[in-house]
């Protein structure tokens, strides 16, 4: 039991260290480590710009997506080696959130199902974010049941003619590319007729409506697809094998373990080390240093739970669906978290402007943000019912459409 | 890094595991539960025998010396199955104390007795209600003898002797507690044994008329040590909870398998498997900051303190909520006397109180974050 790198990881985090030290943009170190879940704001700079840049200058040294195959962009590092550098790379980390779900999600897929052309040609531009891609799964039927989606592919020769509506796709309004789901046979249960693509976001009859959240951000967006054509070469495994195809992309996103979700705690504790209350110190409060003390454990426990996914990961067993835990745990928690730092904050807690709001208003910030963590990428409920089911081994939840051809499944609750 | 048991100490979890499923069944636990015995005689001369008891105890002292990790192994161990035995008294308190503040002598006498089983001890530190304080010792020394009364103790019938905490001052500072080592055997103690919330483990009242008070350690340092002492005993009994909080997992998983309504398994409706993930959240939370308070104790690092408070809040938590979602699981059975539910659920609230209450470490571990801050 210890913290200690082996030789050999004790070089790769040296070497990582060193050059991060040389080479990172240290003007927005500050920025970024006051930035908080829903608010990462840097003065006078165009964050997609000032990410871009980062992730470029590691592509050139070779850090970008250090754990892909060098052929691809990569440096070929191991799992564990992978971690490190995310330790390593700590603050500056939250710049590149816009290539998460490229690098973490499609380009896992690509590598798996795409030509080794096609590899060479997409993937090191995705390492490098030069090219942003996006996820187009979620649709207005079909979100937690992400085979119940509806978009048609129909085969037109060699081409394939989509129609169709994702939404809640981010990023998608600055995505050059992405992986796509579609249907491909309605005629037959839901999972067995999907199939997968990937394709140019600037392909004609693709139109991109950002929405606005309610937060007030946009970040995601509805995605129209009227008359798309794309090449059968871009298909992504079988035609109807597209679920598996999917499966492959969910399961990476667990693997993204590591880069810890957020829970609102360091940036707690620091608050009301600071806070008084008449005078006296907030920390010397009974309540507030229950409340505190049991979101510590929360936050330690899942910190020390990612260091056993680590060790296993070390040991070269894969991460499995018990990752499931940290963002079921971490998304309640930011939620309470930055409701309980309101109400700490008295009537004037409902403010949120930078200038008037406490703290330049994080809380307030990670109180309208919070909602989505426990959404995307897996509700709470689909968590729990993971874990249920894949961990402990409970059945399956019982499934009136699964032997029901797709076309004949109802679509409205109510009449 | 390497943040998880080495195969030898997972090893020896699967001798314990093993040995304990033979020598502990819930009837053995239930034995002691109903007043049959005061503590299981066989299952502690067995542990003795396994060289469990003496597990972090140097072999100098009569111990095997393999180290604190191994006790944490095997303290999970006994949390499974509830061990009716007075081991976390005598291993995790009274020979951690000798360890830490004992003279040679005494740990020449009293160590190889725990290692082989011949000695229990205890501490005595609580004096009714309220939460550990330097303030609320009142137990007076004079003229090197005790005098005044403790409750509860944990196993102080059963116990051959006793860490005492006693008022050596009266500033009302951590500095006015002492610690003597009280032979229970030598006269002017009585002790009454008290019902409790889990009779499968002794709880005592002890009165100290003249008992013969040998100094533990140096004078008015008690406070500092049992601190220290309380630290390492909190690690320990997370384990125990972790043991417990999982098996109670593991028992309402089976029955939700096993269980059918409304011509389905219980198991497949979403309100039981959310429950059940839940559980299996805390236990997950709880053994990762055990495992944390593990690597602090077994090297004695600076963050033990901090890491002991976070173990002990998050393992009581884990082990009260799955002992009590395990009845619920189990539904009019679970509130059996036949089920072991409630056995379980006792435990667990015993446990839970056994070092103060989840306020009193809930303080500790603000402060001791608070320090490191400040830092
Ligand atoms: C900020 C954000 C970013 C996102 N980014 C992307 C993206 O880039 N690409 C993409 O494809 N998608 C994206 N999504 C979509 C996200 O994956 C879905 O919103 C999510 O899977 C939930 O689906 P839904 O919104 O359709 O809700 P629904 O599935 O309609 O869920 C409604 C409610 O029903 C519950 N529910 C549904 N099924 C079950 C069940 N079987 N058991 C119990 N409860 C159930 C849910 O838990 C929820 O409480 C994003 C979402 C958000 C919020």
């Amino acid at each position: 039991m210890n913290f200690d790198d082996t030789p050999q990881e004790a070089e790769f985090r040296a070497k990582a260290r060193a050059w991060i030290d040389a080479n990172a943009p240290k003007q927005y170190e500050e920025e970024l480590r006051k930035a908080s879940l829903g608010r990462v704001v840097l003065k006078g700079a165009n964050i997609l710009e000032v990410a871009k840049a980062w992730q470029k200058k590691k592509a050139d040294a070779g850090w970008a997506v250090p754990h892909w195959p060098k052929e691809y962009g990569g440096r070929g590092a191991s799992p564990i080696e992978r971690v490190i550098w995310q330790q390593e790379e700590g603050v500056f980390g939250k710049l590149t959130a816009m290539f998460i779900i490229g690098q973490g999600m499609c380009g896992p897929t690509m590598m798996a199902y795409a030509s080794e052309e096609q590899k060479r040609h997409y993937l090191p531009p995705l390492g490098s974010g030069e090219k942003i891609w996006c996820q187009l799964f979620s649709e207005p039927a079909g979100g937690s049941d992400v085979a119940g989606l509806r978009t048609r592919a129909e085969k037109d020769g060699d081409d394939w003619i989509i129609n169709g509506q994702k939404i809640w796709t981010s990023g998608a309004h600055y995505s050059d590319y992405g992986i796509l789901i579609t249907r491909t046979d309605p005629t037959v249960p839901k999972h067995k007729g999907l199939t997968m693509f990937f394709l140019d976001m600037k392909s004609e009859g693709v139109e991109v409506r950002p929405i606005k959240q309610a937060n007030g951000n946009s970040d995601f967006n509805e995605v129209y697809f009227t008359n798309v054509r794309i090449p059968d070469s871009q298909r992504l495994g079988a035609v109807g094998d597209g679920w598996n195809v999917s499966l492959t992309t969910l399961m990476n996103e667990r693997m993204s373990i590591g880069a810890n979700v957020a829970t609102g705690f360091p940036e707690l504790f620091d608050y009301c080390s600071s806070l008084t209350f008449d005078g006296a110190p907030a920390l010397d409060d009974r309540a507030v240093r229950s409340k505190l003390a049991n979101w510590a454990v929360k936050a330690s426990g899942l910190r020390y739970t990612s260091f056993r996914s680590i060790s296993a990961l070390s040991k070269g067993q894969r991460p499995g669906p018990e990752n499931s835990i940290g963002k079921l745990v971490a998304g309640s928690m930011i939620q309470e978290v930055a409701m309980y730092a309101l109400d700490l904050q008295g009537a004037a807690g409902v403010l949120s402007g930078p200038e008037d709001a406490e703290v330049a208003g994080r809380f307030q910030a990670m109180l309208l943000r919070s909602p989505a963590t426990r959404v995307e990428g897996g509700t709470d409920e689909i968590l729990r019912n993971i874990i249920a089911e894949r961990v402990l081994g409970l059945p399956g939840d019982i499934r009136v459409d699964k032997d029901v051809p797709f076309n004949q499944i109802p679509t409205k609750g109510r009449a | 890094m390497n943040f998880d048991f080495s195969d030898d100490q997972k090893q020896l979890r699967d001798q314990a595991r093993r040995f304990l499923a033979e020598k502990c069944q819930p009837k053995a636990v239930r034995a002691v539960l109903e007043g049959k015995a005061d503590y299981d005689r066989d299952l502690w001369k067995g542990l003795a025998e396994m060289g469990f008891l003496g597990v972090a105890i140097p072999e100098e002292y009569g111990g095997t010396g393999a180290g604190h990790l191994e006790l944490c192994v095997i303290a999970e161990e006994l949390g499974r199955v509830l061990a009716p035995v007075p081991f976390s008294s005598t291993v995790y308190l009274a020979a951690e104390a000798l360890l830490l503040a004992g003279s040679e002598e005494q740990k020449q006498k009293w160590l190889p007795k725990i290692s082989s089983g011949d000695a229990i001890g205890t501490l005595a530190l609580f004096e009714g209600t309220g939460n550990p304080s330097p303030a609320a010792v009142k137990l007076a020394v004079s003229n090197g003898t005790l005098t005044g009364a403790k409750k509860p103790v944990a196993d102080g019938a059963i116990a051959d002797f006793a860490i005492v905490a006693a008022r050596t001052g009266n500033s009302g500072r951590e500095t006015d507690v002492s610690l003597f080592l009280v032979d229970l055997k030598a006269g002017g103690v009585t002790a009454k044994p008290l019902q409790n919330v889990d009779p499968s483990r002794q709880q005592a009242e002890l009165t100290f008329a003249g008992a013969k008070a040998e100094p533990l350690g140096a004078a008015n340092e008690g406070w500092s040590i049992l601190s220290r002492v309380m630290d390492r005993a909190a690690v320990l009994i997370a384990f125990e909870q972790v043991g417990g909080a999982d098996r109670a997992l593991e028992m309402g998983r089976d029955y939700a398998l096993d269980r059918i309504a409304f011509g389905r398994q219980i198991g497949s409706f979403q309100a039981i498997k959310h429950i059940l993930a839940d559980m299996y959240v805390s236990a997950t939370l709880a053994r990762s900051n055990s495992y944390y308070g593990a690597w602090a104790l077994s090297t004695d690092a600076a963050e033990l303190p901090e890491a002991a408070a976070a173990a002990r809040i998050s393992a009581t938590q884990a082990f009260q909520h799955c002992a009590k979602q395990n009845i619920q699981v189990h539904g009019g059975m679970g509130f059996t006397w036949e089920f072991d539910c409630h056995l379980y659920y006792r435990r667990s609230n015993a446990l839970a109180l056994s070092l103060g209450s989840q306020s009193y470490w809930e303080d500790q571990l603000i402060d001791r974050m608070r320090q490191k801050n400040a830092a």
